[in-house]
């Protein structure tokens, strides 16, 4: 029973861990960047919900309200204003502005936060779980888990049956002609950038309520949301779910058979299938 | 000749340091078919390209409809009514047929030319529409890039190497569909290798030689002799 209740909690924290890496799965599905930063949008958006639910007095979950469109806005600036300049063939420049991206982030999260640790209170939500066959759901992970299917459904329903998501696959599969079509990429590039940082702020906030944070685990989670992303393969957003869940259930496994061993066991599970399946458990079948 | 709505004045146009075309001047009438030969590297890709913004020109080279579009981007191209069949046809892999047909339209001009237009144009797209676009043949993948471009209802439209590839059943289809597709007022420039069909669709012909005009002339009354000596410079 302990067992299985390692492998539940970790399914619940492998929703978290997909939610990090949505974002960053979008990003390079749509422009073939690799963003850096992203862990470090995390936790500025879990500062964000900070200074909103201070400042108001707000539930950190209706702070959402703010801190989405927020970061989405961030997002959009970000992309028109820096990154669309650093993209093209070489696949260098993104990388160095994202990683320096980073650094400022951090520096200046730690100038106007300070290193201390923080948490976003949410109350009741925290600790309130329910049992089900003798294992106790946490309310807060139960959300997550379902936060993270919605938002996966919802960005497949996006790139599947919208205009927009049309607009985002012709960029993806050749810049040159969806401009001919009338589509500016820029413009694109700058909307895809705009929705992935609106899951990073439902991620930034969910990562807020559940443990705390300060400016220096931006690379943490970018990792984690790095090792789903290839786990579940490159382009495959139900596929980084899963593999946000083998990564959740390897870390809680591992933290069951000695709790030194979480975030290593978490990491040779990466590796092990980064080795045996290089292209990840479900790559997208390329046209 | 009519009105030009394209009319190019001293284009030069460069890959990086390498130029492709030197001081090309060209005019289509309001309505006009024109078609462009010339051999390959000859520079008609890439005068298809400075046309449609897709590689940046200096200014005042090329006017549409008495506007200068030399320095705008393709998007911005496209939206005043010029579209492109490119060459090797360039579909998107990832988008249905249908989809591919849609993003042709996304530039919202009105028009005739929409899904039901371009499927009874092409019925075999219709039964088609779900399937990816790489999964047709040659021919009908020549004929989602067709419908594509016919989807944003342009006013002038550009075919860059139709027949290339193409099976000679298949090349004759698309050229005997050609004329109900120019119809109505559209203008068109074809670039084509094959100098016989491109004469037989065209009112005046341009021949291309090393990034020159080596040629200008009526299609029909243009001598073979006029025509190997523009294409290949031989005296």
């Amino acid at each position: 029973m302990e067992w299985l209740n390692a492998i539940v909690q970790g399914t619940l924290l492998g929703g978290l861990y997909a939610l990090f890496a949505a974002g960053l799965s979008l990003i390079f599905g749509v422009m073939r960047l690799v963003n850096i930063a992203h862990g470090d949008l995390i936790v500025l958006a879990a500062y964000l919900g900070l200074t909103v639910t201070t400042a108001t007095g707000m539930h950190p979950m209706a702070a959402l309200v703010i801190v989405v469109p927020a970061m989405a806005l961030i997002g959009y600036a970000l992309q028109r204003g820096l990154l669309n300049q650093t993209l093209g063939d070489d696949i260098l420049p993104p990388l160095l502005v994202t990683f320096g991206l980073s650094v400022i982030i951090q520096n200046g999260l730690l100038e106007v936060y300070t290193a201390d640790p923080q948490t976003l209170n949410a109350g009741a939500l925290e600790t309130a779980s329910v049992a089900v066959g003798g294992v106790a759901l946490g309310i807060l992970p139960l959300l997550t888990f379902g936060i993270a299917i919605a938002v996966i459904w919802g960005l497949q329903w996006t790139f599947y049956h919208t205009a927009l998501g049309r607009a985002f696959r012709a960029v993806s599969d050749n810049q040159d002609i969806a401009q001919l079509m009338g589509l500016n990429r820029r413009h694109i590039f700058g909307l895809a950038m705009a929705l992935a940082l609106g899951v990073t702020a439902i991620a930034g906030i969910l990562l807020g309520i559940r443990t705390s944070f300060d400016p220096s685990i931006g690379g943490g989670r970018l990792i984690f949301g790095f090792e789903a992303v290839i786990i579940g393969g490159l382009g495959n957003l139900w596929g980084t779910l899963v593999g946000g869940v083998i990564l959740g259930v390897a870390q809680t496994i591992g933290a069951k058979i000695d709790p030194g061993w979480q975030l290593l066991a978490g990491h040779i599970a990466f590796l092990v299938i980064l080795a045996v399946r290089p292209n990840g458990l479900f790559p997208r079948v390329s046209g | 000749m009519h009105d030009p709505i394209l009319q190019t004045r001293g284009l030069n146009s460069y890959y990086g340091d390498f130029q492709a075309l030197y001081d090309v001047e060209l005019d289509v009438g309001e309505g006009e078919v024109l078609a462009i030969i010339g051999a390959n590297g000859a520079g008609k890709t890439t005068l298809m390209r400075s046309i449609t913004g897709l590689l940046t020109n200096g200014p005042g080279q090329i006017h549409y409809r008495g506007q200068d579009i030399s320095r705008l981007r393709a998007d911005e191209v496209a939206e005043l009514g010029l579209a492109m069949v490119p060459e090797g046809r360039q579909l998107f892999p990832s988008l249905s047929v249908k989809e591919n047909l849609m993003i042709g339209a996304q530039v919202g001009r009105k028009g005739p030319w929409d899904l039901k237009a371009v499927y009874d144009l092409f019925p075999i797209l219709e039964e088609r529409k779900d399937q990816a676009s790489t999964s047709l043949s040659g021919g009908q993948q020549q004929m989602v890039a067709i419908g594509r471009a016919l989807m944003a209802n342009p006013d002038l439209i550009l075919f860059d190497e139709i027949s290339l590839g193409l099976a000679p059943i298949i090349i004759k289809d698309i050229y005997q569909a050609l004329p109900g597709i120019i119809g109505e007022g559209m203008s068109a420039i074809i670039v084509e290798q094959d100098i016989t069909k491109a004469l037989s669709v065209s009112s005046r012909v341009y021949c291309l030689q090393e990034g020159r005009v080596s040629l200008e002339s009526a299609s029909d009354t243009v001598s073979r002799e006029d025509i190997s000596r523009a294409y290949f410079g031989i005296e």
